[in-house]
């Protein structure tokens, strides 16, 4: 052991697929640097697993830069661990200490069923996307970048919705599982511009309809969603949503 | 199915039915606490059976109070309703949750709070509702009116009532902080100007009217007012 590496004692939620039971192990993770990301200290333990002839832990994992949003572990109680406003990959190891034991699940929630250990299948998300989280305006040859003018704040809030990266944390964060942040970010980024305004009442109506039909829970405003988003995307965003919603339901002529 | 027809059905009309029958509630609880803190004029009683005997003859109060009785029940029944969803929705639990680090823990748990004040509820009726309704008041204050106030002051000169009723104003209080301001949020109202307004006005109202209620029994059991 070099020096200033720490050793430390995994939990991890092991689950062959959807339909069997799962349960906890326990791992050692020996030898940690501090300066390993959270991602990085699960390929030194799956690494260790393979060469001693042990099934690896299953997670997903992409970009490791923090816009994938893949990295799904809900670490010591709170989606991508302690830190706010990161995914598990910009998670470091000295975040934690010599001797910790640290559990590591996977998103739980009935919309996002488990497919190995840690790695859920979140196509609830792009099934919520195909029902309305697009432009379907035929715009044509490229224009003039100033042809609309979008005003600044307009533009700003569009672009902080639009942060969002589908990650789940939302989700798994809120004590009912509910995906309204999710949601209503894809419902904002594109209501507040002028391209997307057009189909703003279908879209709305269509995706909180398939969001309900995914299995997810019902808002309950306790903010968890915003506190743990990786991105900071905002309650404004909801409560645009919920705006959006009664007044498409209201207004809609059909 | 059209769907106009899926709003009260799909989770954000739920969580409307939620929002508004909380801020009647709400509303009922500013008339009740209004009415109530007449016994603070300490004079036997005389104001406050006057707004009670109002209150127990007035028409539009009496259609108002089955009004009330249905925004109880449906309210608790949405709530229900959406807890089991909610249950539904997440299958298998966490085995460790750390809620203290994203949420406040009363937020967390409007079911319990709202229990604890449905229990309180059923003595409450029984003590003063079922009293002046069904079983009669005994006894005419000095102005010929039913004595109410007599009744309440019996009620409160046992101890074990008065811890009650307080620790249900407590519970009160927490439910409170959290459904005001959650109620304006489901209905959209979230605005960078006015929600700091809403929520200091929520925070205020939570602790200002569960504590006037809560003077009142203290203050008969400790004999403040008379």
């Amino acid at each position: 052991m070099s020096h200033g590496n720490m050793n430390l004692t995994l939990k991890v939620w092991k689950q062959k697929n959807k339909n069997e039971k799962g349960r906890f192990e326990t791992y050692d993770a020996k030898g940690i640097s501090p300066d390993m990301s959270f991602l990085e200290m699960f390929d030194v333990v799956n690494e260790q697993l393979i060469s001693s002839g042990k099934e690896p832990i299953a997670f997903d994992h992409d970009c490791r830069e923090g816009i994938c949003g893949m990295c799904s572990m809900y670490i010591n109680g709170r989606p991508h661990g302690p830190k706010q406003g990161i995914t598990t990959c910009q998670l470091h190891m000295r975040s934690f200490k010599d001797g910790d034991t640290i559990v590591v699940e996977p998103w739980r929630s009935a919309a996002f069923p488990v497919i190995k250990d840690l790695a859920v299948d979140r196509s609830s998300f792009d099934r919520i996307m195909s029902a309305g989280g697009f432009v379907s305006v035929n715009t044509g040859n490229v224009k003039d970048a100033n042809n609309i003018l979008i005003g600044k704040n307009e533009a700003d809030e569009a672009f902080n919705a639009a942060a969002c990266i589908g990650c789940g944390a939302c989700v798994a964060a809120c004590k009912n599982s509910s995906a309204m942040l999710f949601v209503s970010a894809k419902v904002s980024q594109l209501a507040l511009l002028p391209q997307g305004q057009v189909e703003k009442q279908d879209r709305v109506l269509n995706m909180v309809k398939q969001m309900d039909e995914e299995g997810f829970g019902n808002c309950t405003n306790t903010g968890a969603c915003e506190a743990e988003c990786p991105k900071s995307i905002s309650l404004e965003n909801i409560a645009r949503m919920n705006r959006e919603y009664l007044g498409a339901t209201l207004t809609q002529n059909k | 199915m059209s769907k106009k027809a899926g709003f009260l059905s799909s989770s954000i009309g739920k969580k409307f039915i939620m929002g508004i029958t909380g801020l009647f509630l709400i509303s009922f609880l500013v008339v009740h606490c209004f009415l109530n803190a007449f016994i603070f004029f300490n004079d036997g009683g005389l104001m406050f059976n006057i707004g009670a005997h109002f209150m127990a003859t007035n028409w539009l109060i009496r259609a108002m109070e089955i009004v009330l009785f249905l925004g109880i029940i449906l309210h608790i029944v949405q709530a229900l309703v959406l807890t089991l969803e909610n249950r539904k929705a997440r299958p298998v639990a966490y085995h460790s949750t750390n809620g203290a680090a994203n949420s406040k823990w009363y937020s967390r748990s409007m079911g319990l709070l709202g229990t604890l004040i449905l229990m309180f509820l059923i003595i409450h009726l029984a003590h003063f509702w079922v009293v002046s309704r069904f079983t009669g008041i005994p006894t005419e204050d000095a102005n010929g009116h039913e004595d109410l106030y007599a009744v309440m002051q019996v009620t409160f000169s046992q101890l074990w009532v008065v811890i009650v009723y307080v620790l249900a104003m407590i519970s009160l209080a927490y439910h409170l902080m959290h459904g005001f301001q959650s109620a304006f949020q489901t209905f959209g109202l979230n605005h960078k100007k006015y929600t700091p307004l809403i929520k200091a006005l929520g925070l205020w109202f939570s602790i200002i009217v569960p504590l006037i209620f809560a003077l009142m029994p203290i203050a008969m059991y400790a004999g403040w007012v008379k």
